[in-house]
């Protein structure tokens, strides 16, 4: 028994390493322009499909970095057009509007590539488990952990050490005083915004590799993402971090006792949570 | 405050102008529908094009697509002309499907009504026909309580219930893979009737259930199950799941070696979910309700290459073919009764014989009399990664036939009370 | 601001189009049961709005109690009595005490972390409902029961085979709804509630005890919700979990905002327009989600504040 609970604990946090990787993108464009990003579940499937159709010329790493390259370019133009208006105003209108966006790009994918789910083949060599025992320590699994880290560290070196990274941490803070210090706080915000999307499509790719490929492939992801925020605690991008690694543990364990509330458990978390930190784990005062 | 929120050219007066145009338009075109020419038969379907079964809803919408341009090519019903009247029930919003089959029945006025994919659908919409009184066919639900619990005297189902697709094959993973059997349930009807249908043959033969477990609906990660099946180890890990949750368990249980060390079989499966799967993960044994590659029988190259045509150069599926068993059955019945009148078509139903042409099954295809559940062969076989062709992806070992599989009436808890007239 | 006269012309012009409903809505290519849902989703709306527009708090829950008085309507007349009013008495009750003791325990979150909050209640219920699936029929939903016609000893309501009776049946309890609410908010409580919504540390200044405000405003907004949820049940004679889930909840607020949150009439000009067009365009094409998400995306750049804040402007100028 101990066993098992180890092996779901331990499963659980490649799971939750998955979640946090969607969280931080959309922590990101949360807490500097106060946008509720409701289709980053969309933004994910466009990065898993531009993956898919990308795979027969450039293979699946090819597809891996520019895919969400690829997708991060379509955030910026999706924020010029459609965001930049929204901002200043009740964070109730993003949410609304990107609903409508997740619409759009959950009908628009099933336009173009078709309602049947897609056949996405990840290296063969990444497929294999490591041993006997562990099985569920695919290749794959440890890939995306691996990768997950990595992009863990390089945004935290982006934010602490590149001229970009402070302002945007800065303008989490104090959007006006940066904007009155001589930031193009436009330019910020859509880079921000872009870089959150990025993630999204990257979390998409990896997404595609372990779970079937069609147009609702992010909108059963994207609430779980909210709960990692929240409970991480608003403002905060390690409280996300901490919340969706969280959330994947609380849900593996859980499967260990009580299958079916495995989905539940997050919510009941997330409501004792706030219960008890009305501000989530590391949120900041003052924050909606 | 000042309106200060206008984008370029584009003003809001000219949005709204052209937003009331084009709603004009819409309200205008049921006027000009009915102009033309004499009333033609109605039929409606009720089903998923949108969300997680959308592939199924619209692969049932081409199947009754193809049947109505036969039907229309061959004289129509009773002289007139078939019109086929789609809506959309979103894949999970009941309440949406329940206001289309309002709109079909009070609206459209449509003579037969089609429909759904989703058991829940399926049972709220049998409950609206029967108060309507309008034959109703059902495509894709699998639910036993449609033709059981729940049965209606208008209500008939193309597609198998759960108990006769577990009856089909468990025989042969007894036989051939061993008495030990691990489920992985999705956690819903469907699912239960399926592990309970499981267990019912597993006593039967004297085999042993070593474990269960019941995974959310949409899961999208089944490791811990599966580390549990390991646990267990059975020499048989049976998967219930279907469509997308049938997709994702399979990639992994392949991606964790799994299908090498223990047999992986189920009941039902479509050929939807092999496409979705990458080819080392078409795996299993399993059971399909039709399958299109059946070189031996009858006019079922015909009905592929008819829906190749239509449907991008790719094979039916099963799903096309209930669309379009389901629709002619609507057609057939009508011209041999030579009524519309739904009581005595509901009668003329019952035993009624889906004609080689429409059935597509090398035996005897007919709608049982005292759950009006229709009794077809089943295709028991297992997935292959290529087969002769690249569409196909599964060897029928054995077919089944549906009356031999299927448990006796006075079991499916069915009692039809006919509408006093 | 609007006059009082302004008020009191659009209210009657909006019951009389209410009231003459099924007379018209054939001709223009709908049917009854489509304004039916229209009245039940507009209540549901307007009862959101009432913590929303009028409180100036954000719910992304309310599909709870909804599903809630969907549910205690359903299991009622299925197992325990056929009775319509059985069923309705309870599906609303369970949504009130729901609410008054979730409502307890929540009332001193704020924004975006009391929304999220009331989602999370909302999918235990969802979670609830799917489980337990021998009482509630979990996915497959509970079916198998329908609305009764009520008898009233010296005439018949046929509610269940006559959908312009059933139409009036639930025009009546929204009546009964909408005028409890506008009497509420027309009250000094409703006052309170306004200027909870403008400046709530001011309001505490002010010697008001916010938190006690907030939670009556909820019950009461839960309560009419639940409302909407009985009529829910009786419209479709089916209970399916999806009524709970965070989704649903999603559609009242998008109602609420359409239409426009800072007036009464708004969220049924929300619901109208969100229900009707749906039903039109998803006959007219397959890829109605992308039509919809379209006009969604164009409401709030070019009309955010709703259809109705169009208008006033208008009357202002």
């Amino acid at each position: 028994m101990t066993q098992l609970i180890l092996y779901d604990a331990f499963n659980g946090l490649i799971v939750g390493a998955f979640y946090a990787l969607m969280a931080l993108g959309l922590s990101l464009i949360l807490n500097l322009s106060g946008v509720i990003n409701f289709a980053h579940g969309g933004f994910l499937a466009i990065g898993a499909y531009i993956a898919f159709t990308l795979i027969p010329y450039v293979g699946f790493w090819g597809a891996l970095v520019i895919a969400p390259a690829l997708t991060g370019i379509f955030g910026l133009i999706i924020e010029r057009l459609l965001i930049r208006p929204l901002y200043g105003r009740d964070p109730l209108y993003s949410l609304l509007l990107t609903f409508g966006l997740a619409f759009m790009f959950e009908d628009g994918t099933r336009y173009i590539w078709g309602p049947s789910t897609l056949p996405f083949s990840v290296p063969d060599w990444l497929n294999e488990p490591l041993s006997g025992q562990y099985f569920f320590l695919t290749g794959y699994r440890l890939f995306m952990v691996a990768l997950v880290s990595l992009t863990v560290i390089v945004l935290f070196v982006l934010l602490t050490r590149t001229r970009l990274g402070v302002r945007i941490r800065a303008g989490t803070l104090d959007l006006e005083t940066v904007s009155v210090l001589g930031v193009n706080v436009r330019i910020l915000r859509s880079l921000n915004f872009g870089l959150g999307i990025y993630m999204a499509g990257l979390a998409g790719v990896l997404a595609a590799g372990m779970l079937g490929l069609q147009p609702t492939i992010g909108s059963d992801l994207i609430m779980p993402s909210f709960v990692a925020v929240i409970i991480g605690g608003l403002g905060s991008l390690p409280g996300t971090l901490v919340g969706g690694l969280l959330i994947g543990v609380a849900s593996g364990l859980t499967t260990v006792w009580f299958p079916s509330a495995s989905e539940a458990v997050i919510y009941v978390l997330m409501a004792l949570v706030l219960l008890v930190r009305p501000r989530g784990l590391f949120g900041e005062e003052g924050r909606f | 405050m000042s309106n200060s929120t206008v984008h370029g050219a584009i003003g809001r007066r000219t949005v709204l102008k052209a937003g009331l145009a084009l709603g004009a338009m819409q309200i205008a075109s049921p006027f000009v529908i009915k102009a033309l020419g004499e009333e033609p038969i109605k039929i409606g379907l009720d089903d998923t094009f949108t969300g997680t079964y959308a592939v199924l809803g619209r692969n049932e919408q081409i199947g009754c697509e193809l049947a109505v341009d036969e039907i229309n090519k061959k004289g129509g019903i009773l002289g007139r002309q078939v019109q086929l009247l789609s809506e959309d029930s979103t894949s999970t919003d009941t309440g949406t499907a329940v206001q289309k089959a309002h709109k079909l029945i009070d609206r459209d006025k449509v003579n037969f009504f089609l429909g759904n994919v989703n058991s829940a659908m399926a049972l709220a919409l049998g409950d609206v026909t029967a108060q309507a009184g309008v034959l109703h066919i059902v495509t894709g639900g699998h639910t036993d309580a449609v033709t059981g619990t729940d049965c209606h005297w208008n209500v008939f189902r193309v597609c198998n219930t759960t108990r006769m697709e577990t009856n089909s094959v468990s025989k042969l993973l007894f036989d051939k893979f061993g008495k030990k059997w691990y489920f992985l349930t999705p956690d819903y009807a469907f699912g239960h009737t399926l592990q309970q249908g499981f267990e019912a043959s597993l006593k039967k033969f004297g085999g042993t259930e070593v474990g269960a477990s019941l995974t959310p609906l949409g899961s999208t990660d089944f490791s811990s199950y599966l580390i549990k099946a390991q646990s267990a180890n059975p020499d048989v890990i049976i998967v219930l799941e279907a469509g997308q949750d049938a997709v994702n368990c399979l990639k992994q249980a392949v991606q964790f070696g799994l299908d090498k060390k223990f047999h992986i079989a189920g009941a039902q499966q479509e050929l939807e979910v092999l496409e979705g799967l990458p080819p080392n993960a078409r795996i299993g044994t399993w059971v399909f309700e039709w399958y299109w590659n059946q070189p031996n029988v009858p006019h079922v190259n015909e009905f592929v290459a008819s829906i190749k045509k239509i449907n991008n150069g790719k094979v039916p599926t099963a799903r096309h073919w209930f669309g379009y068993a389901a629709t002619w059955t609507c057609a057939l019945i009508a011209n041999e009764k030579k009524t519309l009148k739904a009581e005595t078509l509901a009668k003329g139903l019952e035993n009624f014989q889906l004609p080689p042409e429409v059935a597509l099954m090398p035996d005897k295809v007919f709608y049982r009399a005292g759950d009006h559940q229709l009794m077809p062969d089943l295709y028991v076989g297992h997935a292959v990664e290529k087969g002769s062709t690249e569409e196909d992806l599964f060897h029928v070992d054995q077919i089944v036939k549906g009356e031999e599989a299927a448990p006796p009436v006075s079991e499916t808890g069915c009692h039809i009370k006919w509408p006093q007239t | 601001m609007r006059t009082r006269s302004q008020k009191i012309v659009a209210a009657v012009l909006i019951w009389c189009v209410l009231l003459s409903m099924p007379l018209w809505i054939n001709q223009v290519g709908g049917y009854t049961q489509l304004g039916t849902r229209v009245l039940v989703m507009a209540l549901a709306a307007m009862a959101l709005n009432f913590l929303l527009g009028f409180t100036g708090v954000l719910s992304f829950g309310h599909a709870a109690y909804f599903g809630l008085g969907v549910y205690g309507t359903g299991l009622i007349i299925k197992y325990v009595v056929s009775s319509t009013f059985a069923g309705m008495a309870v599906g609303v009750l369970t949504a009130v005490v729901a609410a008054a003791m979730i409502g307890y325990l929540i009332v001193h979150l704020r924004g975006i972390y009391f929304a999220m909050v009331t989602i999370a209640f909302g999918q235990v219920f969802y979670f609830i409902a799917y489980r337990w699936n021998g009482v509630t029929g979990g996915d497959d939903g509970l079916s198998g029961w329908n609305r009764l016609p009520i008898d009233f000893g010296v005439g018949r309501l046929d509610i269940l085979h006559s959908p312009v009776t059933f139409y009036y049946f639930v025009l009546f309890f929204f009546a009964v709804g909408v005028g409890l609410m506008a009497m509420l908010l027309r009250s000094p409580f409703g006052r309170t509630l306004l200027a909870i919504r403008e400046n709530e540390r001011r309001t505490r200044f002010l010697g008001v005890v916010v938190e006690r405000h907030i939670w009556l405003s909820w019950v009461i907004s839960c309560t009419f919700v639940g409302l909407a949820g009985a009529l829910y049940a009786l419209l479709n004679n089916f209970a399916d979990p999806h009524d709970l889930r965070w989704d649903q909840s999603g559609e009242f607020v998008i109602m609420a905002v359409l239409g426009g949150m800072r007036s009464f009439w708004g969220p049924l000009v929300g619901a109208a327009i969100f229900v009707v067009l749906q039903d039109y365009v998803s006959t007219m094409t397959e890829n109605w989600m992308s039509f919809i998400g379209m006009f969604f995306v164009l409401v709030v750049l070019f009309f955010p504040r709703g259809v109705l804040g169009v208008f006033r402007r208008r009357i202002a100028t």
